[in-house]
């Protein structure tokens, strides 16, 4: 496995924040990671040229932002230019007609008949009453998994009869959905090959024959470099109007979502998160992009640590760290902070310099190390949190008392505040100083 | 362990289908005019002609042929700095894979023995896949044992499927086969690998849905051993290499094979679909740590995919790829030929 992008631009573009612009050779050595990057996240090889020439222009002499460093700049961009990637189209789900028409269509193997089965359980969820009709006369007991998926959901499936056409399996289906009063028809067809000209054609008469609100190229979120063209062909065949990547509970990337999203302008609808049929998610682009990066969440916490990042408070915050009054109060202020942001590995990350952290810093959060040093300082008196000097013996006793701590937790806290006080005292006046308001080192 | 089956058939008898165990031929064949009444056991509308080895590069002809003659003539007349990166292109639209791709192009270019750049290619290309073996079958462990053959993979790469196709060469070659059900999770997956059964004349043994696999297994075993059935292929639940639970499910059912049959090496062949892309490499590994795998089979290569991926495993794992699928009918299952495969790259 290759590391985050965000990793591996901090190792080439190194982790020094804010200094001027990202240079020519910044981005030359960025646009490398890039594109490895996205090649190995499965997007098309097209996509990555287009995309790599736009994030070169892009990136090419801007400004850096006072909390990030070069790499991370440059990833903000990249992220964005994803996210936009990714927002092609209207992600609405449309449900016209009555009943409304729902069409799965792709490859074998893709999930179109859980997925049917997970439509079905959300429209359920939305108030309206789904029919599930088993169009896929040809893989040995296709019928019989819509069957049986739908009888767990309270679903009614329909299936013809052996030797019955796709086209009069519809036909029935859209009958037994008048009958049994249902406003809803989702067709789940065989998977198929886009060469397969006889089933392609097959699809496209079905399509032509009932209109659908929404038809749906259900896409496995492991595939490679075709995804494109499968998307481009079964688009020729039948109008698409939005894909359901599936299997998004492994580790695939899924950035084959993003090469037929760029090419054909489909928006992703939904997300197949797993076998049971309530495993489906709405899609957000920004989720996407972030996986794609393989940086989890780090590009929301980007965002997020700028919009978080209240302007006032770091100005005091600076003042602060400057005349060096940095109390213990402000520190667990600081930390409540950093736990609206999220993980606390993660919020290392975007410290400047100190991404190579973020691992032992989590550890740290696992062992609930923090937890013992905001309840340390949550038994204190506001007078102790403040001038931390008047720490006697009895004081600290107390406090552990107070805290569930040991007495030697407590020892360790003031002992590293104390240092910590230190060090800011070194750095103030230094840049690094007002570029850490928002975030307690 | 001791849970009955609560299914098991006797080759023929199940399908009414007494010819069922001799049958060679593909099963059924498909006209484009009987894909609208198409017999109990439904057909397929593609064309029914058997694949050999030497064919797949011919089906495998798609529209990047224009680009493909192209680049192979520019690698014949010598290719200057944009043509190899042409050919890095090529093998990265091929699923091949950034990284190694670039590796492979830059070997390539510093092989001086080659008669041509194609030729510095395609041995970059082949020194990175194992040798095929067309006479690969399963062996038993000891003479009077069943060998053992457990399909494993991630979801709807192809696995029971395979197992038809599998089965009907061993039926064709006069073995006995029984399929075990293995697969107890997925709706319907027990009805769809009994129709196989059927089709291919094999014995079937099945517990209830939701049942544990490693039981199916055992009791799988214990029938082969009692009637001296040649070959026993299990099917198992599709299963993202990403959940540890369902992989240490796997583990157990290779410990069951192993404790009922001591000594056995069981084949466990691992499904791949050709379109997958660079995920593939990591779910090789993970199930090869998990269960040990000794073979790779790649299907949907009928599709435009080209399943690059494997030059990547077999490079990082040296597990041989034993068997592609190249269709659904029973007849779509070829020895793998990396031959054919490289070709199929470049076409
Ligand atoms: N075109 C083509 N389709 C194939 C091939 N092998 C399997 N399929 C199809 O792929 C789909 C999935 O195949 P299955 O055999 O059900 O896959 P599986 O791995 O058992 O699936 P799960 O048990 O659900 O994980 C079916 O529609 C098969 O007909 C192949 O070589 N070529
Ligand atoms: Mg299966």
């Amino acid at each position: 496995m290759f590391d985050a992008l965000s990793e591996r631009l901090r190792k080439t573009l190194g982790a020094l924040t804010g200094h001027g612009r990202v240079s020519a050779d910044d981005v030359d050595a960025a646009m490398r990671e890039i594109r490895l990057a996205l090649l190995e996240a499965d997007v098309n090889f097209k996509v990555v040229k287009d995309f790599v020439g736009r994030v070169r222009e892009r990136a090419t002499g801007v400004e850096i932002l006072e909390s990030l460093t070069a790499g991370q700049q440059v990833v903000k961009i990249v992220n964005e230019e994803l996210v936009a990637l990714l927002s092609a189209g209207d992600r609405a789900f449309k449900l016209t007609g009555n009943p409304a028409i729902i069409l799965l269509v792709g490859l074998q193997g893709s999930g179109k008949t859980t997925s049917a089965a997970k439509l079905s359980r959300h429209l359920v969820k939305m108030g309206r009453r789904p029919i599930l009709v088993a169009a896929d006369p040809y893989r040995p007991a296709a019928a019989d998994q819509l069957e049986t998926l739908g009888r767990s959901l309270d679903v009614p499936v329909y299936r013809a009869p052996a030797g019955t056409s796709v086209l009069d399996i519809a036909k029935g289906g859209m009958e037994a959905a008048r009958k049994l009063v249902r406003d809803t028809v989702i067709l789940d067809t065989a998977g198929r090959l886009t060469v397969d000209e006889p089933l392609m054609k097959e699809i496209a008469d079905l399509s032509a024959a009932y209109t659908a609100s929404e038809t749906l190229l259900v896409v496995d979120a492991m595939t490679g470099q075709e995804a494109v063209n499968v998307a481009a062909a079964f688009h020729a065949a039948v109008p698409v109007t939005g894909l359901i990547l599936t299997k998004i509970d492994g580790d695939a990337r899924g950035g084959a979502a993003l090469s037929i999203s760029a090419v054909t302008g489909l928006p992703v609808k939904f997300l197949g998160t797993g076998e049971k049929t309530d495993a489906l998610e709405i899609f957000h682009p920004d989720r996407l992009a972030s996986r794609i990066l393989g940086m989890g969440d780090v590009l929301t916490l980007i965002e997020r640590a700028q919009e978080t990042y209240d302007e006032k408070q770091a100005v005091k915050m600076a003042e602060k760290l400057r005349k060096n009054s940095f109390t213990l109060e402000d520190m667990l202020d600081q930390m409540e902070q950093v736990r609206k942001m999220g993980p606390m590995g993660q919020i290392l990350e975007l410290i400047p310099g100190m991404g190579g952290m973020a691992k032992q810093a989590q550890e740290s959060v696992d062992r609930g190390d923090l937890k013992r040093v905001e309840a340390i300082i949550r038994s204190m008196t506001p007078a102790e949190r403040r001038d931390p000097n008047i720490l006697n013996a009895a004081r600290r006793r107390r406090i552990a008392q107070g805290s569930g701590t040991r007495l030697q937790d407590v020892n360790q806290l003031v002992k590293q505040f104390g240092g910590l006080q230190k060090m800011m005292k070194q750095m103030t006046g230094g840049r690094l100083g007002r570029r850490m308001p928002g975030l307690f080192g | 362990m001791s849970t009955e089956p609560t299914e098991v058939v006797e080759a023929g008898k199940h399908a009414g289908e007494p010819g069922a165990t001799k049958e060679v031929e593909p099963l059924w064949h498909s006209e484009a005019d009987e894909l609208l009444v198409p017999p109990a056991a439904p057909v397929r509308s593609s064309e029914s002609e058997d694949f050999t080895p030497g064919d797949l590069s011919a089906g495998l002809e798609r529209s990047r042929g224009g680009f493909m003659s192209r680049l192979r003539g520019i690698l014949r007349s010598g290719p200057s700095d944009a043509d190899w990166e042409s050919v890095e292109e090529l093998l990265i639209s091929g699923d091949v894979g950034g990284v190694l791709a670039i590796e492979i192009v830059e070997g390539a270019r510093a092989r001086k023995d080659a008669p041509s750049a194609e030729a510095a290619v395609r041995a970059e290309l082949a020194g990175r896949l194992l040798p095929g073996e067309h006479g690969w079958r399963p062996r038993p462990a000891a003479p009077g044992q069943p060998a053992v053959v457990l399909m494993v993979g991630v979801n709807g790469t192809g696995k029971t499927t395979t197992i038809g196709k599998l089965a009907h060469v061993y039926r064709a070659e006069g073995r006995s086969v029984l399929l075990a059900a293995a697969d107890t999770f997925r709706a319907a997956a027990i009805d769809q690998l009994r129709i196989w059964s059927d089709r291919t004349g094999c014995q079937f043994v099945a517990h209830a849905p939701g049942a544990d696999p490693a039981a199916v297994i055992y009791d799988a075993l214990d029938a082969a051993i009692a009637r001296n059935v040649d070959v026993v292929i299990a099917d198992t639940a599709g299963r993202l290499h990403t959940k540890s639970n369902l992989m240490d499910e796997l583990a157990k059912m290779r410990r069951v094979i192993e404790r009922r049959l001591p000594g056995s090496a069981p084949e466990v062949l691992f499904v791949l679909d050709a379109t997958t892309g660079q995920n593939g490499l990591s779910q090789a590994k993970v199930f090869h740590e998990t269960i040990g795998l000794t073979g790779i089979v790649l299907t949907k290569l009928d599709s435009t995919a080209k399943g690059g991926i494997v030059f990547a495993i077999e490079d990082a794992l040296h597990i041989p790829v034993r068997l592609v699928g190249v269709g659904e009918k029973l007849g779509d299952l070829l020895p793998f030929d990396p031959d054919a495969f490289i070709d199929a790259l470049f076409e």
